[in-house]
């Protein structure tokens, strides 16, 4: 069923009786030419993908749970393209473009909204560091605006500028930045790849990797065992799991990252604003909750929530910058496991295992990430060659010294 | 979450501070090959259960602990000075 508004008219004087599903729940075939392991964006992303740009529809998405319980429905949806490296830099222009005609391509309202995102400094060295920045943006041909103090103020007047731990410098505005319905990319991405016949297969939890002299032969599942001639790992924090399946050891470490959301407010914040001293980020939803979060809990952990520590330090930081949301009630936290490498950057690659292929290591960025990730994954298991804008995330880079160490925090998994 | 120090007894987590996974412990001989710098840098197990790492107690008596904790549910079974630890010599 095509969406449109003039259906939700229609439907909405009909009783909204005539909605159907918006993707079957097929049985697993025996056979499959691809197998995704994963269903989160990055899953459904790479299947669309696959079945749109090369053509290939006899593919199976397996998820252990539900389409949407992993970290696809657990971020805090900031969209950017304001990368540095060269390696990252066009990865994620590519995917912002991306972005901007998800819509359309998917035929399915994700809210994506390009309310701009504005990093703040806080001392000379910091401007230096953002001018060096906000011009690698404008040479990949992306947007970055310097702000001073009163420009700064312009957009966000009710920051604490005068904070005695970090006072407000100015900001570099990303004007294309911004925020999306997290569970929409999900859904959108996923009804389109079973409107194209990729089976989506929930509740699935692959359980074993079938490998014989080097060639991946299928899955084991609790739904029985799967064959296909080519499998993707696309499991996010559970990559380190997956991949022992079949052998291998990964340059990742798993750590939980907390988010929070308060009830939900007139609009106050309308862009999207880090602090990255305080280690501290909000937005606004469209349906009025603040959403904000900070860095991780530090230490390696699988559980789903975190610990009180951080949320204090949180809590601190935005008090810090923006007393005025001390009288919101925070309603929810939450916390989702990140794959996080030792340069921050992530992996789209073959392995060492013929027909095996990995998209992992997203750390905390992996949603902005979700429509480039879907594409060049896609195109290296459909060609076997790694597509040009991701031909640097190297499953071996770590063995090779060639780091795309984005912060320049060094080789340890939780500074990034 | 609660850390039991060895020198200074059950204290808050604040005053930690996490290294990585136990790995950093053996750092390869110089002129070891470059797989073996890469493992000891990067690669890890990542278990989701039993894992042993490095903290450090930052605010306290400022050594080094290898502890053994649980990465799903939290639980701390044992810390233990590393500077204790027997390393076999070459
Ligand atoms: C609190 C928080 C805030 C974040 N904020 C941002 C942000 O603002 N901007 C940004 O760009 N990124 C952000 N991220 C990161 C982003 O959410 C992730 O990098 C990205 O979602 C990971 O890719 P994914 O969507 O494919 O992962 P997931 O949705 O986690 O998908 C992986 C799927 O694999 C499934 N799976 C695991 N093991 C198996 C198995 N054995 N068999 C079958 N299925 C399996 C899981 O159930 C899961 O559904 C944030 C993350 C968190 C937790
Ligand atoms: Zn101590």
């Amino acid at each position: 069923m095509r969406y449109s508004g003039l259906k939700v008219i229609t439907q909405g004087l009909f009783g909204n009786k005539g909605w159907t599903p918006a993707w079957r729940n097929p049985a697993p075939k025996a056979d499959y030419d691809a197998i995704i392991i994963g269903g989160g964006g990055h899953g459904l992303a790479t299947a669309f993908y696959l079945a749109k740009n090369h053509g290939l529809t006899n593919i199976a998405v397996l998820e252990k749970s539900h389409i949407g319980s992993g970290n696809i429905g657990r971020n805090t949806t900031i969209v950017r393209a304001n990368y540095f490296l060269p390696g990252n830099s066009e990865f994620y222009s590519h995917s912002l473009k991306l972005w901007e005609g998800m819509e359309a391509e998917l035929n399915y309202n994700v809210m994506h909204s390009q309310r701009g995102l504005i990093n703040l400094f806080h001392s000379d060295g910091q401007r230096d560091a953002f001018v060096r920045r906000g011009n690698a943006m404008i040479n990949q041909g992306d947007d970055a605006i310097l702000l001073d103090r009163d420009g700064v103020r312009e957009h966000l007047p009710y920051l604490d500028f005068e904070q005695t731990r970090f006072p407000i410098y100015g900001g570099l505005l990303h004007p294309r930045g911004g925020s999306a319905r997290h569970d929409a990319v999900a859904w959108g991405y996923a009804r389109g790849a079973d409107q194209r016949g990729v089976d989506l297969i929930q509740n699935c939890e692959v359980t074993g990797i079938d490998v014989e002299n080097g060639v991946v032969r299928g899955v084991q599942t609790t739904r029985g065992a799967i064959r296909a001639k080519k499998v993707g790992i696309i499991v996010a924090g559970r990559s380190s799991q997956v991949a022992a399946m079949a052998g291998m050891r990964l340059p990742i470490e798993s750590h939980i990252l907390q988010a929070f959301v308060t009830e939900g407010l007139k609009p106050v914040i309308n862009h999207v604003v880090s602090f990255g001293m305080g280690h501290f980020y909000i937005s606004q939803s469209d349906k009025g909750g603040l959403v904000f979060g900070g860095d991780l809990d530090f230490y390696a952990s699988y559980a789903s929530r975190g610990n009180l520590p951080m949320v204090e330090h949180v809590m601190e930081a935005g008090m810090t910058l923006m007393p005025m949301i001390g009288r919101a009630k925070v309603l929810r936290s939450w916390g989702g496991i990140m794959d996080m490498t030792p340069d921050g950057s992530p992996i789209i690659d073959k392995t060492h295992i013929d027909g095996l292929f990995i998209d992992a290591g997203w750390n905390y960025g992996g949603f902005k990430a979700v429509p480039a990730s879907g594409w060049c994954m896609a195109h290296l298991m459909a060609t076997g060659e790694s597509h040009e804008v991701a031909r640097r995330f190297k499953l071996n880079r770590f063995a090779t010294g060639h780091l795309l160490d984005e912060e320049g925090t060094g080789a340890q998994h939780n500074l990034h | 979450m609660r850390i039991n120090c060895p020198l200074c007894g059950p204290r808050d987590r604040r005053e930690f501070h996490y290294y990585g996974a136990e790995d950093f412990l053996h750092r390869p001989a110089e002129g070891a090959a470059p797989e073996a710098w890469d493992n000891h840098l990067h690669q890890r197990d990542n278990p989701a259960g039993i894992t042993k790492d490095l903290w450090y107690h930052e605010t306290g008596c400022s050594s080094w602990l290898l502890i053994t904790r649980n990465t799903v549910t939290h639980e701390i079974h044992s810390a233990e000075l590393v500077a204790d630890r027997k390393v076999p010599t070459p």
